[in-house]
């Protein structure tokens, strides 16, 4: 597979190291009062779609930049690229 | 009919013209008591036994395709039961030895071959753990052994032991391991669960769960509705697909797992070699192919097919090890599809759902697991207790902390 890295240009997704679910960008509060019930949700359970799946990529033999990938999980197809700061930064998790 | 040598005299005397087919082509019924989702191995196994250990009646497998092909036909064949933990060990020794009597339990030559498997040692602290899980190993009634350099040398003279990076110091040998022809393990199940009158229903897939007041009424399908008493989803690879019918989020992540075959070859591989360390395992098929894998493609996929690097790297740990591999060709390869679980361990558990039960999160030890699977999820849903060796294999395990993580790599899938 090769991902065209918003920086980089095209680069072979070996290089890159998977995460998963870019859903894992939204740590839940841990003083909200069902906090317990969010982080098992968070560290356990997925909702793993065959199709479009979000997905966080990190650029380890590159430029160490977190990405996220969406991809389709039935055909490998790749249709869109975004820093994860970017997409952080749009969610207000970020400054 | 029966099978039987005077059965294979007799019909080539006969032109064998008296072969009927292995199990009946059902059409389904309105209800059952139970209906399994899913026609692989593990599903078959379980209506087997629901009907032959359990007396259970009015059972039925429904498949999406066709019988023998989802992932009983696309795993390495290999059984085993070298694991460490206490929640694993004794369920998988409870497999290998349903293993052992396989074949005449269900009146079918499922080949099973116990040539043994060898996981390699290269340090001083992987003897270590090696011979520690050894040590587990024949607490629970299972065989193991280990074995010196010299001891593998005479048994398999042409491994590279001097390797630079992985020098083989040993290995922990389980003598009872080996492979099954993993086809017959699913033709062997169809047959005799169809023989106890369980409907075998193919090219019938699931649309729907049919839910009310958190009861599970049945099950839609491409075939119309099938009513249920009790629904069994036992899809592993699809299994957050079917469970998301139910609402439900799994622990799980579907990865894709390559397998390859040489060409055929003369005998030269007696037993099954692991080289964990170098992401290689090989063993040699009855046809005279060297069957070999390695890890995981790494990413969410449901593709059954992978990528070009994964296949480098296998093929380099290979080559490192056992260096005449370079002189066999790659005659196939292929990939399925893994429910890569968040402890790299199974479930089989019911759910929060009324007459709905789950098995899943096989990773990629499902094929060997195949008879305890469906022994265990019988047990399950016959008499809604978990099988004294399915204890752990609890759906909430995450949430109590009582995970079961052979590798303790933590909640990371593509890890285990």
């Amino acid at each position: 597979m090769i991902i065209i890295h918003p920086l980089l240009g095209p680069r072979d997704s070996s290089e890159f190291i998977y995460k998963g679910d870019a859903a894992l960008i939204n740590r839940p509060d841990w003083q909200a009062s069902d906090a317990l019930d969010q982080f098992i949700d968070y560290g356990y359970l997925r909702d793993n779609p065959a199709g479009l799946h979000r997905e966080l990529w990190y650029h380890e033999q590159g430029d160490r930049s977190w990405l996220v990938v969406t991809r389709d999980t039935t055909t490998h197809e790749i249709t869109q690229v975004e820093l994860a700061r970017d997409v952080a930064r749009r969610q207000g998790r970020s400054t | 009919m029966a099978y039987s040598g005077f059965r294979i005299l007799r019909e080539a005397l006969r032109g064998h013209r008296g072969w009927g087919p292995a199990w009946r082509d059902a059409a389904p019924k309105d209800h059952y008591d139970y209906v399994i989702i899913g026609g692989g191995g593990h599903g078959l196994a379980t209506a087997y036994y629901l009907a032959s250990v359990y007396k259970q009646s009015r059972i039925a497998v429904v498949e999406k395709g066709w019988i023998g092909g989802g992932n009983v036909g696309r795993n390495t064949t290999i059984i085993r039961s070298n694991y460490l933990l206490e929640g694993n060990e004794p369920f998988y020794e409870f497999s290998l030895k349903l293993w052992e009597g396989l074949e005449q339990d269900l009146n079918y030559n499922a080949m099973v071959s116990q040539r043994g498997i060898l996981n390699l040692v290269h340090t001083d602290a992987q003897r270590d753990a090696f011979i520690r899980r050894g040590n587990a190993m024949i607490l629970n009634g299972a065989d193991a052994e280990f074995m010196s350099t010299e001891q593998i040398v005479a048994k398999y003279p042409f491994l590279n032991v001097n390797n630079a990076r992985f020098p083989i110091k040993g290995g922990l040998a389980q003598h009872r391991g080996g492979t099954v022809r993993h086809d017959a393990v699913a033709w062997g199940y169809a047959r005799a669960a169809d023989r106890l009158g369980v409907d075998i229903i193919q090219n019938c897939q699931v649309t729907g769960l049919r839910i009310e007041n958190g009861t599970c009424l049945g099950v839609d399908t491409t075939r119309g509705f099938i009513g249920a008493t009790k629904v069994a989803s036992c899809v592993a690879g699809s299994s957050s697909r079917i469970m998301q019918m139910a609402g439900m989020r799994l622990p799980i992540e579907s990865h894709v797992l390559q397998a390859f075959v040489s060409e055929g070859l003369k005998p030269i591989l007696p037993g099954v070699i692991t080289f964990g360390a170098g992401h290689f395992y090989c063993s040699q098929s009855d046809k005279g192919g060297l069957v070999f894998g390695g890890d995981i493609d790494g990413y969410n996929s449901y593709a059954q097919r992978g990528n070009l690097p994964v296949i480098e790297d296998v093929c380099e740990g290979g080559m490192a090890i056992f260096p005449n591999l370079g002189r066999a060709r790659l005659l196939r390869s292929w990939g399925g599809i893994m429910d890569m679980s968040m402890d790299g361990s199974p479930i089989i558990d019911r759910t929060h759902i009324d007459g709905l039960y789950f098995n899943g999160g096989w990773c990629y030890g499902g094929f060997k697991a195949t008879p305890a699977s469906g022994y265990a999820y019988a047990h399950l849903l016959a008499t809604d207790t978990p099988h004294h060796t399915a204890t752990a294999y609890r759906l909430d395990r995450f949430r109590t902390g009582h995970m079961i993580d052979e590798k303790g790599m933590g909640n990371q899938p593509n890890l285990h």
